[in-house]
């Protein structure tokens, strides 16, 4: 029992930089998430559920369309499915007899950054420094959301345009590394910058909605990539 | 036809809820298939990449301070800048051209 407790602990502490962060770039993305006209409960209750920056962003974008809910499931499925990943790995890192509920709480806090930490712990992992990680970063994710949607109307417009290049930076700072260490992936990068400009201004893909316009881009090339250049085994995980 | 928020928002959350506790509950062992091994490789580099240009240039309202922004992010991720301080730089860059561009022109 104290070593759970000592495991939590460690996951707030380890969790309080990745909160501060947090609130920050979800300040950014509670302006767009007012700009689907959600209002800062639903911004709260949002960032709690799906707590994903490219994810939420990705589901903004759908409501705004005013889309389907299957396309809904369907964005959210392909901007998430790199959690699927996240979710082998961690299953690799759990003890085999880890039960059921802790497989489905751990599950459900998978983050990038939360990922990030819990997979560079030495030795099997304990679900308590998960939990303890989650108590803290998650609530900044969502607080800092319903804060963007509140103070969206108060900040001048100078600022808000500033911030509404946060989340894209925050983008550019996850790819751009290993496009660096990696040529296919760097190549495929700026292709899937290309391809993205071109279908924006073909006006053959104007009735689609932005939502679609990625996921589908995202499918393709990555499908393309993936026939074309297979990953070994070890360089999978990043 | 309007669609109810709270239904967008439950049918995201139980979608990025089963994606994220599916592997972890079920897949035991590694996937083998080289192919969506490869596929779910590329995915997130690809949806990040096609989600940020050109939005990016888009978002603010002078499209060179976006620009700007991305070159100014590429390079100070390139250096090894953590995601939070490219974040802040990204933002910087738009509101110090913006502030410039309201003086000059």
């Amino acid at each position: 029992m104290n070593r759970n407790k000592n495991a939590f602990f460690n996951g707030i502490r380890d969790g309080f930089p990745i909160a501060l962060g947090y609130f920050a770039v979800a300040f950014s993305l509670g302006i767009v998430a007012k700009k689907a006209g959600l209002n800062p409960f639903q911004g709260f209750l949002s960032s709690m559920l799906n707590h994903a920056s490219a994810g939420e962003y990705a589901e903004f974008t759908v409501i705004i369309a005013n889309a389907p809910y299957l396309e809904m499931a369907f964005v959210i499925l392909v901007t998430n499915i790199r959690y699927m990943l996240m979710s082998c790995a961690l299953s690799q890192k759990f003890d085999s007899g880890t039960s059921l509920f802790h497989r489905l709480l751990v599950g459900f806090g998978i983050t990038d950054e939360i990922f990030g930490i819990s997979i560079g712990r030495p030795g099997a992992l304990n679900p308590y420094y998960n939990y303890g990680a989650m108590a803290i970063a998650l609530p900044g994710w969502s607080l800092g959301t319903a804060l963007g949607i509140v103070a969206g109307n108060i900040l001048p417009a100078s600022l808000v345009s500033a911030l509404s290049v946060a989340l894209y930076g925050m983008f550019v700072a996850i790819i751009t590394p290993v496009s660096k260490n990696n040529k296919i992936v760097g190549g495929v990068v700026i292709i899937s910058f290309f391809a993205s400009f071109l279908v924006s201004r073909i006006s053959l893909f104007a009735q689609m909605s932005d939502s679609m316009k990625i996921s589908l881009l995202t499918v393709l090339i990555a499908g393309l990539a993936a026939f074309f250049f297979p990953v070994k085994e070890e360089a999978d995980e990043t | 036809m309007t669609h109810n928020i709270y239904l967008y928002i439950l049918v995201a959350a139980f979608v990025s809820c089963l994606i994220r506790v599916l592997p972890l509950t079920l897949i035991r062992g590694k996937i083998k298939n080289p192919f969506i091994r490869s596929f779910l490789y590329y995915v997130p580099y690809v949806t990040l990449a096609v989600m940020t240009f050109p939005a990016i240039v888009t978002a603010p309202r002078i499209p060179l301070a976006g620009i700007l922004a991305l070159i100014a992010g590429i390079a100070a991720a390139w250096k090894g800048m953590n995601m939070i301080g490219i974040a802040v730089l990204c933002c910087a860059v738009v509101f110090i051209c913006e502030t410039a561009a309201a003086y000059i022109l």
